[in-house]
């Protein structure tokens, strides 16, 4: 077979735990963002417009969602004849097989995946990162410097520094050091976890790795230690722009909200850099003469009669009149009645909010509401702000699951 | 519906829409917000089962192509049979389709005959509605007709030209009137027609023999004595697409969230070329009243009883009242549009204005600056 000069593995196995309810059926990646995006949408666009046509997708975590989603690519343009996107669960083989034990493991379990296409390069990513990126300038970077490993790079702001893997750089960017979360960070260069290797190097670390007994089998932890041990060419490439790790309930809140900013950071208009996703069949949205929508991102589909304010509404969503929503992100299909009131909320998808209801407060000091999704919330009931509202623990609250 | 092909005919009525179809066929007229009078066709096809589509095209077909590409949004995609363009060949002796559709058809006689499907839809490029087809096929069927004519009671709302029928005993047709103003029915066809393939072929064959031109006109309407024609009455929501006030109507009945669900659900839904824009912005500024509004927009301004196409912009202060944005669409800070449609890519800048009347809105070419 031809040889590609880059392919892309793509970790998207996190279960993202510090998410709560939001992923406890869904991976990270999976998880719904901005309106009408999943979390995985920005790094496959990106591989796509970066022109890197082979993909393969390590699921693990509950990928019941995420493969039916990613299909055969053809919504990224990635549905190619030699290449394309191939999802890659852990398999068993002979000696009996087991669960990706670290991000480096499971791309050791890839190793005959990846030779189908001898590649130069690989380039590894995590579906779990809101941002958009060009890697084929990455690349150039990369090859320009020899590097046998490069490792893009932002510039945090110091106070943070510290929660992040750290380079410690040369002025040119070579990488002579690299703090994973240090306590006192000497510089505010963080990793995004995208790294391009130069494959030859890469499978013979990971070759060594596997058999390392104390290993985590970890880039960030095992792999980059040991190859700077080896004085390997370590280079660090500095990417400047909007890049996000979505890690808890209140940042992926927060990072919806900043879409709503009069010139967000992060531009989803942008003609030449459009973010690919799978888009559901539905008509243009319909805005009721009695209906005020104000500082609100809606999609598709929606049909509002009542106030949307500051939120984010997926596809589908039904806001009847005298219902309010503020600081709030409702999900695709949310249902919801008339004289409902709901502030700060996350509101999962398909969940029917019947009329009357009172749903969370708006404010710095309160806590954000969630319900994540597929459950009726009956007539005038009232949930407290902060509350987490599962199929586990709805009868709690006199709410039902959904009958589908 | 198995044995059921479709042929979607874009060259049965003219391209009556002024600037709208300077550069495109009725079938490729954007509607409703981010749609193109082909894709009810195409969505009311497949969401019936029929497999085999035809795309009869005039010449002006750059426009339909690119938005229909292999049929892949209305799972048209397939090895045994899905979408076939059958634009016009212009082989020297044929008659030109603007004489009418004969010429088109016996073209692609081939294409007709060589199809495995026993049964053949005929669907004219002017129509908009929702439409499931699987029980007025089962209808033609069993009562044996060579032909069935869908019709609809006629709407008063809209008064143009018209085709009416009438029906006698058990539903067979009697008269059949094409374009008349003569309101002798209160029956409309509604331009979707059930043939068995044997009996289109051979009005095919015998029309183009004789130097006979039009379809309806000389296929149907002088054969009513020849051949079994059934009528077949159906009810819902229904709009052609045949003159600009039409056009504009029919797009402001949208606003209706009746017609709205019933145009865009009730039967099965409608498939779009898909393009991937993200969610609409409304800014603190932004006021929208009883509109529709696509994907991709920014509203900084004023928008009421409107319909606004994918990615439009709507400037901090303008207003834009009772009118029609197509896709890209830019209002300019403090511009004021009444009554207006805006076909794609048209810039109107700040301050202008631009007022049409309800009865005859102003229509701008596409790609204008104003």
């Amino acid at each position: 077979m031809k040889k590609k000069e880059c392919i892309a593995m793509l970790l998207a196995g996190g279960q993202g735990s510090r998410l709560g309810v939001i992923t406890k059926k869904l991976a990270k990646p999976a998880v719904p963002f901005g309106g009408k995006y999943r979390i995985i949408d920005f790094t496959l666009s990106n591989c796509s417009h970066s022109g890197i046509d082979t993909v393969g997708v390590m699921t693990q975590y509950k990928p019941l969602v995420l493969n039916s989603y990613i299909g055969v690519g053809s919504h990224w343009d990635l549905n190619r004849r030699n290449g394309g996107v191939t999802v890659l669960p852990p398999y068993v083989r002979e000696d009996g097989g087991e669960w990706y034990k670290g991000t480096a493991n499971a791309v050791f379990q890839n190793i005959e995946f990846i030779e189908q296409y001898n590649p130069e390069n690989v380039l590894i990513v995590s579906g779990d990162h809101i941002y958009k990126m060009d890697y084929s300038q990455m690349l150039g970077f990369h090859k320009e410097k020899n590097a046998d490993l490069t490792i893009a790079v932002i510039e945090v702001p110091w106070e943070e520094a510290s929660r992040f893997g750290i380079m410690n750089t040369n002025d040119e960017g070579y990488i002579e050091e690299f703090d994973e979360k240090p306590q006192n960070p000497q510089n505010n260069l963080a990793s995004m976890g995208v790294y391009i290797f130069k494959w030859e190097i890469l499978k013979e670390q990971l070759l060594t790795d596997e058999h390392e007994a104390h290993s985590q089998h970890d880039f960030g932890i095992n792999i980059i230690p040991a190859m700077l041990c080896e004085k390997k060419q370590l280079w660090a490439y500095p990417f400047k722009g909007y890049w996000k790790d979505v890690g808890t309930v209140d940042s992926l809140w927060r990072a919806n909200m900043d879409l709503l900013e009069e010139n967000p950071k992060l531009d989803l208009y942008d003609d030449l850099w459009r973010i690919y996703s799978v888009n559901p069949t539905k008509p243009a949205q319909y805005v009721a003469s009695q209906a005020v929508v104000r500082d609100a991102l809606i999609d598709e589909g929606c049909q509002l009669f009542g106030e949307i304010e500051r939120s984010v509404l997926f596809p589908g969503v039904i806001v009847n009149s005298n219902s309010k929503i503020l600081d709030s992100v409702v999900h695709a299909n949310v249902k919801i009645g008339h004289n409902v009131n709901i502030q700060k909320s996350i509101i999962g998808q398909e969940t029917i909010i019947e009329d009357g209801c009172v749903i969370g407060k708006s404010g710095e000091d309160n806590q954000i509401t969630v319900i994540t999704g597929s459950v009726v919330v009956p007539s005038g009931t009232v949930i407290e702000s902060g509350t987490v509202l599962s199929l586990d623990n709805c009868n709690e609250f006199n709410c039902v699951p959904l009958r589908k | 519906m198995k044995d059921v092909m479709s042929i979607i005919n874009d060259t049965a009525h003219k391209s009556s829409l002024k600037e709208l179809t300077l550069n495109r066929s009725l079938l490729s007229v954007p509607i409703g917000g981010r749609y193109r009078v082909v894709d009810f066709a195409l969505s009311n096809m497949s969401n019936s089962g029929v497999k085999n589509i035809g795309i009869l095209t005039q010449s002006k077909n750059r426009s339909l192509i690119d938005h229909v590409r292999a049929g892949e949004e209305w799972d048209l995609v397939s090895k045994r049979a899905g979408l076939f363009i059958l634009p016009p060949m212009r082989l020297s002796d044929y008659p030109n389709t603007e004489d009418g559709d004969i010429g088109t058809y016996y073209e692609h006689l081939d294409y007709i005959k060589r199809s495995r499907q026993e049964y053949v839809i005929i669907y004219d490029n002017d129509i908009v509605c929702n439409i499931n087809l699987v029980e007025s096929v089962e209808f033609h069927r069993s009562s044996n007709a060579e032909i069935t004519v869908l019709y609809t009671l006629r709407n008063k709302k809209y008064s143009e030209k018209c085709t009416l029928i009438e029906t006698g005993d058990n539903e067979q047709m009697t008269d059949m009137a094409i374009d008349t103003e003569n309101a002798f029915s209160n029956k409309e066809a509604l331009g979707i027609y059930i043939l068995n393939k044997k009996t289109l072929v051979e009005i095919i064959e015998n029309c183009h023999a004789r130097g006979l031109k039009s379809l309806e006109m000389d296929g149907f309407v002088k054969n009513i004595s020849k051949y079994k024609i059934m009528g077949f009455g159906w009810i819902g929501y229904y709009a052609k697409i045949n003159s600009i006030r039409n056009f504009f109507n029919h797009n402001m009945d949208l606003l209706e969230p009746d017609i709205w669900n019933e145009l865009f659900f009730k039967n099965g839904l409608i498939y779009t070329k898909v393009r991937d824009e993200p969610p609409t912005k409304y800014t603190k500024e932004s006021k929208v009243k009883n509109s529709i509004v696509a994907n991709g927009c920014i509203i900084e301004g004023m928008v009421e009883n409107s319909v606004l196409f994918r990615g439009v912009r709507v400037a901090k202060g303008a207003i834009v009242r009772n009118s029609i944005i197509m896709q890209k669409g830019i209002v300019g800070e403090g511009a004021s549009l009444r009554c207006a449609i805006l076909d794609k890519q048209a810039k109107v800048f700040a301050g202008k204005q631009l007022r049409g009347d309800k009865h005859y809105p102003v229509v701008v070419e596409k790609n204008s600056r104003i």
